[in-house]
């Protein structure tokens, strides 16, 4: 598996023009400032408009339930709250990649 | 993958749409029987025009951030420019972790800029072939200048290092003892030296020790350059603008010696080596993983078994044809 890390304080305009330069498998997404609906909003709003629909997008972070099911609705695969062990991130990123390789070889 | 959909995702790419070129990249890491054809297109139709940078150095000399500020500067004269970071991975983990990037985000919304890091794992000896493909495909979308990233080390590194037209050795101060390696290794290769961090202490002697090194002729440039010695700190952003006009005089100087068209020919006679090599080398695998030494004891004996493999993966070839 390959990390491509961008550094901190990205704005959703280069997280997707980083993503489509490297032709990512999955985008990961870390938010602790409390913007997360406002930046994920703007992220995939983004991302569609570039013409990615096949790459799936997590979010982590400091998330309050109430929040996760509008973020979910924005086609955000999968939200991790503070707490998750690293075992089951690594295991989603793995099986979303696989996925989408499945999907594009289809 | 069909051929209308390479062919399609070539057109885009050519109209500088990022997405297709990020495909085209990948193809070549990736997928041998659709990077032949896309080669294939590739160096039936350029002339090459794109000037080969090469920026090589110890890790934490500050290639990333010189590169990042060189662009700030070559953005301002309309210049499109690819840059490839290639991170070395460790062979214990199996993974990357690609940080180039982060020194050079500042540029990744800018229309001229395409930058794409690539890890040494995964490509199975395919480091040189993904490297010396990907310079081709950014000079035939019409990349001005294509600027490659590496810690200098290892024959893929050393290949690719060859390909570019002019090559900038990055250092540091307080290394005296680097400085020997560096008289005498792989790295021998300068066309320019960039003392980096030169606002250290530390750095005049460093400076002096270099300028000694170059002044006696110990490090001989090619084809009659004289190596240049320049100081920088490139988070200060100081002497950025010295290194852009030594790229340029070097350039200058090997279009006027006629060296940049025979470098590009060299250049595409090695892609050719490299990719039968990485055919070739990745079927020769495949089979020794499956040969079983306790079935067949003996150097002679393994050899027959390989040999008819060996040669059925020539035959292979023809597939390609």
């Amino acid at each position: 598996m390959e990390v491509i890390y961008t550094g901190v304080r990205q704005t959703p305009e280069q997280v997707v023009e980083t993503a489509i330069q490297e032709d990512v498998d999955v985008i990961g997404v870390s938010i602790l400032s409390g913007a997360h609906i406002t930046l994920m909003k703007r992220l995939m709003e983004n991302l569609r408009a570039k013409g990615v629909h096949d790459i799936p997008v997590f979010l982590g972070g400091t998330i309050p339930l109430p929040d996760i099911s509008e973020i979910e609705g924005m086609g955000i695969d999968r939200v991790f709250l503070p707490g998750t062990s690293l075992q089951e991130i690594v295991k989603y990123v793995y099986d979303a990649a696989l996925n989408k390789r499945k999907k594009k070889h289809e | 993958m069909n051929n209308e959909y390479l062919y399609e995702l070539i057109e885009k790419a050519k109209r500088n749409d990022k997405g297709s070129i990020g495909k085209l990249l990948t193809i070549l890491e990736s997928s041998p029987p659709e990077a032949f054809k896309l080669l294939d297109i590739v160096l039936r139709e350029t002339k090459s025009k794109a000037h080969v940078i090469g920026f090589t150095g110890i890790p934490g000399s500050g290639k990333s951030t010189l590169i990042s500020k060189l662009l700030s500067f070559y953005k301002k004269e309309n210049c499109k420019i690819a840059v490839i970071a290639i991170d070395p991975t460790s062979p214990l983990s199996r993974g990357a972790f690609l940080g180039d990037r982060i020194r050079m985000q500042e540029h990744s919304l800018a229309p001229n800029v395409f930058i794409r890091s690539v890890s040494t794992r995964g490509l199975k000896g395919g480091l040189s072939f993904a490297g010396v493909a990907m310079i081709e495909v950014f000079d035939y979308l019409g990349y001005d200048k294509v600027f490659i990233e590496t810690v200098g080390i290892g024959q893929a590194e050393t290949d690719i290092m060859n390909s570019a037209h002019t090559i900038i050795v990055v250092t540091m101060p307080g290394i005296g003892d680097e400085i020997q390696a560096l008289k005498a290794g792989v790295m021998e290769i300068g066309d320019i030296y960039v003392l980096n961090k030169s606002d250290k202490e530390e750095s005049q002697k460093t400076f002096e020790y270099l300028n000694f090194v170059i002044e006696s002729n110990e490090l001989v440039g090619r084809l009659g350059w004289r190596p240049k010695l320049l100081k920088t700190s490139a988070l200060m952003n100081y002497g950025i603008e010295d290194v852009m006009n030594a790229i340029e005089e070097h350039l200058q100087y090997i279009i006027e010696h006629r060296y940049f068209d025979s470098k590009a020919y060299l250049r595409r006679k090695l892609l050719v080596k490299l990719f039968i090599e990485k055919l070739l080398i990745d079927k020769l695998e495949l089979e020794f993983e499956r040969l079983n030494i306790e079935e067949t004891p003996g150097l002679r004996n393994q050899l027959n078994v390989l040999r008819e493999k060996i040669a059925s993966s020539l035959k292979e070839l023809e597939l390609y044809i």
